[in-house]
This record gives C-alpha cells, structure tokens and sequence, in this order.
C-alpha cells in the first residue's frame, strides 16, 4: 500500500501552481483533496511523478455570489460545500447530493474540484452539474477557458481537462423559479451510486415547462438527454424512452440491465415527485 | 520497509499540542508517520486506503483519514490524535462505549470517537438513524454496530443532562 516514488511540490499561488504543472507535463497530477488520488496511489492504479499539492495555494476555495452567479473553488470541500448558506439559497440540488457522498471525514477533506476532474463515473456532483447547467473554469499558464458541464465530462475518467490546466472554479446560474431533485440507489449510505438522478425542474401552473437532468453511475459520463427531458415536459412517459436512448455500464455487481432498470425507476420517481410538487 | 535512500521531506507542526519538527519520506502516509516516528499509536492503520476509517485523526479542526494525507502536508498544521483527544464529548463517548460494550478488540474505537465526537460538536441530540448515517465510513468487525449505536445515544444524552464528569 506503498505508493510508488513521487516529487512533491506545495506553490502557494495559483501562477505559481500552473507553472509546475506546465513543466510537468503529463507526469504531473495536482493533488486536491487526496480521497480518490492517495487509494489509487496506494494501489499504485496511478503513479504521477510529480505531485502538485492545492493545499496551500490561495483563494481556490471560495464559495460567492456574483452578479447572480453562484461560483464555488474548485478547493472547496464536501463538508464546505455541503453547509454553505449560500448553496443551500441558490443550488439546493448540492447539498441534497453531498449527503450520498461517502462518509463525512472524507468530505471534510475531499473537494469539488476534485470530484470533477476525476469523473468518476458513480459520481454525483459531475451529474449534478450537468443538470445544474454550470460552467467549469479552468486555467493554464495561457489563461482561462470555460467549458459548459455538459461538454467536460466525456467518458470513463475523461474529461475536457487538459495535462497543463487546473479547474478553478464552477459557475452556477441562478435558478430562481426551478426545483431540484436528486436520488440515488447505493448498496450502502455513502458509497457510490449504482445509479443516481439529477434533475433540475422549471414548473408553472402545475406543470413542468423545461426540465434538465444528469445520471450518475447508469453511462460512463453525465449527459444531457434532450429527448427525455422533452417528453417530461410533454408529460409523456418519460422513462420509457430510455432503452433506447441509455448505454449502460456493466459490471458484476450491478449488469447494465439491472442499471437501465434503476435508471427507470428514478426517473418514474423523479417525473411523480417533480409533478406533485409543480 | 522503505529503501535507505528514500527522498525526506522536512515537518514542522503541533501534534496535540506539542511542536514536532521532524522528517518522513516523501511518499509516508500522515497516520504511518505519528505511529513510526512519534510513536502514536491510538490511530490505527486497517486498510491503508480511505476505506475503514481505523486511521481518523484531526487535522487543523477536522476529522480526516490518516492514510489519505501525507506526512509532509501536516507541515504547518495542527495535528491532534486520539492519545490527546479531550472535551465533553470524547469524554462522555468513553464512558458510554465503555458501558454499552461498544468495542470488542478496540481496533476500531478510536476511529469512531472521533468521528462520533465530530458528530455530537455539530448535532447535540442525533437521531439513531443519524448516527448510524455519521459513522458509516467507520468500520468495526466485532461488534455489529448496535452497541457502538446505543453508546453514541446514550453519550449525546448523558451531555444533554448534564451528568459527564470532566466535562
Ligand atoms: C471510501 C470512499 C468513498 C467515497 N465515496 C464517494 C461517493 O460516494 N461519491 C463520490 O462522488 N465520491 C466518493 N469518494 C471520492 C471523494 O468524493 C473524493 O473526494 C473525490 O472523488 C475527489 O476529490 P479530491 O479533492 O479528494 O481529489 P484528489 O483525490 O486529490 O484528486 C482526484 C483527481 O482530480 C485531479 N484534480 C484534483 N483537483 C484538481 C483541480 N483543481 N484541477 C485539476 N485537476 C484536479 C487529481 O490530479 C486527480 O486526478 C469516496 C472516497 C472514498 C475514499
Ligand atoms: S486505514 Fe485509513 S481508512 Fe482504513
Ligand atoms: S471492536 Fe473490533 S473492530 Fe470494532
């Protein structure tokens, strides 16, 4: 449970941490929060050179409201994120998924940023952006560059994250108006998602008028499923649908089919507790 | 056993309450560390990746896995262990494991007073369910849990009335 031999290095300011990481190249692995990083370290699942530690460096994990924009750090952490006044107001979708994430100590140390650069495919903050419909900011030496959520995750552990960026920050879009709705199916509390649904619903007079939703633990990465949410506007069967629209993963533990089914059924409980409360 | 040529980094920080400045190799974990080289050895080591929870200490304030921080990220920090565990709370969870059989082997306890004791801080009368939700990264092999359950109960309401001495 030895790590294999590694170079560390702790910058304090973000210049300083791009820098690293730019002459690092593809051997360099920023090291956030450590709770996915320091396992697959250990099992030696990944071996980085060069650790470039986010520990240290200032105002990474800030978590404020800006001209209606929820923006959060990238260092910011679960337990952070997860009793922040602000995100309960504008993104209440986040606090309801972090409490699926493991356990608290690892919150208390594992970060956003972190979740998300990883795109674990279980994971539920990746999902949750999704059907957020936030941005990822990210930087390099060479500046910033801000991919929407629905564009950055792009299959098993793949994201649009190059070797020399950092994330820095997600931006979230007010959501006055819209309610959210998370739940997923776990062989225990805090493990990951066999399967696990975001949703973001818009309602007026009863019914639900745009809607856009996020799986975490059904496909290697969360989507957007435009003829889904469509039909959930339409008030159609929308978890039908799905067959034909889903490829899911399979494993041991959890088959594809037995993942398409969960995702049905999540989505038969979202769409009844999306109307009731519409 | 690490090669004699492994890469040190240099530490200086406050483990329960007390400053350190010492080395570790670059690649040991922060609970490795306190039981090798401080000698501290209330934080157990169990699965040595983020799974079991034997390994909880405080870092700076908060409850963390041991195994998933390097030594050398503790440089500057407060480190606090269960030897020097103190407040109400691991107070009153002391007793109450104690009088609820709440370990067998005890590989596990202090793991889950500091987790429990987090919990109590935040939340003075937790529901079952809460507490069982609080400690489900903390595993034990001995007990089943209820045990570790009624004595969390039961502390929280030993410090709702008052009666834990030393608190
Ligand atoms: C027992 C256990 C159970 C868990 N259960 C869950 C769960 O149910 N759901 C879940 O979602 N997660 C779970 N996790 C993982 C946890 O949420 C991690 O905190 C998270 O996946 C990674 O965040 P981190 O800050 O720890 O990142 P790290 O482990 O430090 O890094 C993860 C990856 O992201 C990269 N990275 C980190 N930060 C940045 C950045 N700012 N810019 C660019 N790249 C970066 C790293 O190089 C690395 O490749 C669990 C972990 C454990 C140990
Ligand atoms: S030894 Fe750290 S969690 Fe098991
Ligand atoms: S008492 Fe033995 S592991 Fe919990």
């Amino acid at each position: 449970m030895t790590p294999a031999r590694f170079a560390y290095a702790r910058p304090t300011t973000l210049e300083e941490a791009l820098g690293i990481l730019a002459r690092g190249g593809e051997e360099a692995a920023p090291l956030a929060g450590g709770q996915s990083l320091m396992p697959m370290m250990a099992m030696r699942v990944a071996r980085p050179a060069l650790l470039v530690d986010l520990n240290r460096v200032a105002g990474l994990d800030a978590i404020a409201l800006e001209g209606g924009v929820l923006r959060i750090g990238a260092m910011a952490r679960h337990a952070a994120v997860l009793a922040h006044p602000l995100v309960a107001a504008e993104a209440p979708l986040l606090p309801r998924a972090l409490e699926e994430v493991a356990h608290p100590a690892i919150r208390n140390r594992g970060t956003l940023g972190g979740s998300l650069a990883l795109a674990d495919p279980a994971a539920e903050l990746p999902a949750c952006m999704v059907a957020l419909d936030a941005t990822i900011v990210l930087a390099s030496a060479g500046g910033e560059r801000r991919v929407p959520a629905a564009d950055f995750f792009q299959g098993l552990y793949a994201t649009a994250r190059r070797s020399d960026e950092l994330l820095l920050r997600v931006e979230i879009p007010r959501a006055a108006g819209w309610t959210p709705w998370f739940a997923e199916v776990a062989r225990r509390r805090g493990d990951y998602a066999l399967a696990g649904l975001a949703v973001m619903a818009r309602c007026t007079a009863g019914r639900i008028v745009e809607a856009r939703l996020g799986f975490c633990g059904v496909e290697a990465a969360p989507r957007r499923l435009p003829a889904v949410e469509a039909a959930l506007v339409a008030g159609e069967d929308a978890a039908s649908r799905l067959p034909a629209l889903l490829e899911p993963l399979g494993s041991a533990e959890a088959p594809a089919g037995y993942r398409l089914h969960l995702a049905q059924v999540l989505l038969r409980r979202a769409t009844e507790a999306l109307h009731a409360a519409a | 056993m690490l090669p004699p040529d492994e890469p040190l980094a240099e530490i200086a920080c406050t483990v329960n309450g007390r400053r350190v400045a010492g080395r570790a190799p670059l690649r040991q974990t922060l609970v490795e560390w306190l039981r090798t080289e401080l000698g501290l050895t209330g934080s157990h080591v169990g699965c040595a990746h983020g799974v079991c929870g034997a390994c909880h200490i405080r870092l700076d304030g908060a409850v963390v896995r041991g195994c998933l921080v390097l030594a050398v990220q503790a440089d500057g920090s407060a480190v606090e262990t269960i030897e020097a565990a103190t407040g109400p709370e691991v107070a009153a969870l002391r007793e109450a494991f104690v009088a609820h059989a709440g370990l067998q082997c005890g590989f596990c306890t202090p793991g889950m007073i500091l987790q429990a004791a987090e919990l109590l801080q935040r939340e003075p009368s937790p529901s079952r369910e809460a507490i069982r939700d609080h400690l489900s990264g903390n595993y034990c092999r001995c007990t089943g849990y209820h045990q570790i359950v009624d004595a969390v109960a039961s502390a929280a309401a030993a410090l709702q009335s008052g009666g834990v001495e030393g608190a």
